[in-house]
């Protein structure tokens, strides 16, 4: 029995998170095959060939992988994952998307969101809005999990020489068909994976306000977050939002710019090794979790900081 | 054509949980109780296709105690015309809960099930995709739009880095995300209208169900908290600070 790790990757590259959900399957214990699924996916199936640790690349190359759309990528991994002991996705929103119709197809229940591996059968995650953390035993037959990266370092990209094996594609039923994508175009890192992150809260008063942080962030080569306040009100897109209803970061540094510190934006960012607070109201809830807190105007601080990278 | 909305009972998202001294669970002991918020959305997106006259009849469903009766009938004052409680006092996993719904969607056979995305207790965004796996529809997670058009419902989804349009076949399913719409309040008027509307209410055992459980929770813990570190007078102190101390620039 070994582990099942459905990578994430855009036919291309294997994105970040994989390292990590691979991470988790070796604290797990037991022999890690990836499963690659996709279209046109080769590079990525090498790309997963050499990581670290890894035993067995399983490749399902077909149209119907090609966007990893729930209910192919569901019926697929319930397939070839009835051999194995765990099947773990990432808990991004492509592994959020389709792992729990796997796990209801092998009749399981799910665990979602790992942060630690306390056995094979033990885990722990957080749960209301990471305001606790459950420790839970799963009795099912086979573990299906997805994995916060934020949980577990990386396993190395290089160093590995796993097998590659192509597997059949599960006949697809047609329910579902990709229409469009929108996706933001930076040159930024993304905000899961930054090592540095700048964020702005509702203090920034409006949209163009963040273009100092933009500045920062180029300075820093960091990712550019926003508080669910700054999204609700319009100043920057949904996809920038940290917190727990928005992306959950844990990066190097942490800088909260104009953000009061609401429990629900806390969950998103505390993990993070060290915490800057910029605020002019030195009650602001924030400072009671950074490391290091700036009482000021942040239209005066900002640019300043900048001017001294 | 006919939508069934799932809702669910859970602690008020302004209520901040506490861990039990014994670290058995989270302490809900006389803690306000409301709906779901991602359940709220749903209701409303219901409501307003309702009113586009897309959908003709809005039913609601939840499964769990008595007193979950509530939130069925503030779902009836924000417009849905009638309701389901599938009573248990018990604990249940997503699996249960899907399942119960599936034997309701084969009843009721609705061309659309709009849930939230995730309940803000556990945190578990399973129970929508597993009742698409179980139905074999096809789902429409996240959504921050529903367009239906004749045979089909097109579905934007918040994803990482963006947004996706995936084009589903009725039936199907789809699950909340925030930025869907935004949630009426219920007018006194009508919520003295939801209590004469039907609420129907039934065991698991007369749909078939058996209530399993496979997870037991080991314990609860409160998380690492972090203490506040200190404050800095000045943008040169930060930077500074930033190099030599936390060496992170």
């Amino acid at each position: 029995m070994g582990i099942l790790v459905v990578a994430e990757h855009d036919n291309a590259t294997l994105k970040g998170a994989t390292l990590n959900t691979i991470a988790a399957a070796q604290a797990i214990g037991g022999d890690v095959d990836v499963l690659v699924a996709g279209e046109g996916c080769a590079a990525a199936a090498e790309a997963a060939s050499k990581v670290a640790g890894v035993a067995k690349v399983l490749v399902a190359d077909d149209a119907a992988y090609k966007y990893q759309l729930a209910e192919a990528m569901g019926d697929l991994a319930a397939e070839l994952g009835k051999g194995y002991s765990h099947i773990l996705a990432s808990a991004t929103t492509t592994g959020k998307d389709f792992l729990p119709r796997t796990a209801a197809l092998l009749d399981v229940n799910m665990i979602s969101e790992i942060t630690a591996v306390v056995s094979a059968d033990t885990f722990a995650r957080p749960i209301y809005a990471g305001n606790a953390i459950a420790t839970i035993q799963s009795s099912d037959a086979v573990k299906v999990i997805t994995v916060r990266s934020t949980g577990f370092d990386p396993v190395a990209a290089e160093g590995g020489s796993a097998s590659v094996e192509n597997v059949a594609a599960v006949a697809d039923k047609g329910i579902s068909s990709f229409v469009g994508e929108e996706l933001a175009k930076s040159d930024r890192p993304e905000l899961a994976g930054a090592e540095i992150v700048i964020s702005g809260g509702r203090g920034m008063q409006n949209g163009e306000n963040f273009e100092m942080l933009y500045k920062v962030a180029d300075k820093l080569g960091a990712a550019v977050g926003a508080s669910r306040a700054a999204v609700d009100a319009g100043f920057v897109p949904n996809d920038m939002q940290v917190g727990q209803t928005g992306k959950i970061v844990a990066p190097n540094l942490y800088v909260a710019v104009g953000i009061s510190g609401a429990i629900q934006h806390l969950a998103g960012m505390k993990d993070s090794k060290v915490i800057v607070a910029i605020n002019k109201d030195e009650e602001a809830p924030i400072f009671q979790v950074a490391d290091y807190g700036l009482v000021a105007d942040l239209f005066e601080a900002v640019p300043e900081l900048e001017g001294k990278l | 054509m006919k939508v069934l909305v799932a809702v669910k009972r859970v602690i008020d998202y302004n209520v901040k949980v506490r861990v039990k001294a014994d670290n058995s669970d989270v302490d809900l002991a006389n803690v306000k109780m409301a709906m779901n918020p991602f359940c709220e959305i749903a209701v409303e997106e219901a409501v307003r296709l309702k009113e586009k006259g897309i959908a003709t009849e809005i039913v609601v469903v939840s499964i769990g105690p008595k007193v979950a009766q509530e939130q069925i009938r503030t779902s009836l004052a924000l417009g849905a015309d009638r309701g389901i409680l599938v009573e248990t006092e018990e604990k249940l996993e997503s699996l249960t809960v899907a399942k119960a719904l599936k034997a309701i969607v084969d009843k009721e056979e609705p061309q659309l099930v709009i849930l939230g995305k995730q309940s803000i207790d556990n945190d578990n965004n399973q129970t929508g995709q597993m009742l698409g796996a179980l139905t074999g529809m096809a789902q429409g997670t996240f959504a921050s739009e529903v367009a239906v058009d004749g045979e089909t419902v097109n579905v934007t989804r918040e994803i990482d880095g963006g947004l996706r349009t995936v084009g589903l076949k009725l039936p199907a399913i789809v699950t909340t995300d925030l930025r869907l719409n935004e949630p009426r309040y219920a007018s006194l008027p009508n919520i003295m209208k939801a209590k004469r509307k039907p609420l129907e209410v039934v065991a698991p055992a007369d749909l078939g169900v058996e209530i399993k459980s496979t997870q037991t929770l080991v314990k609860v813990d409160p998380p690492a908290e972090r203490s506040a570190g200190i404050k800095v007078g000045s943008v040169d102190e930060l930077v500074e600070k930033l190099k030599t101390e936390a060496k992170v620039l």
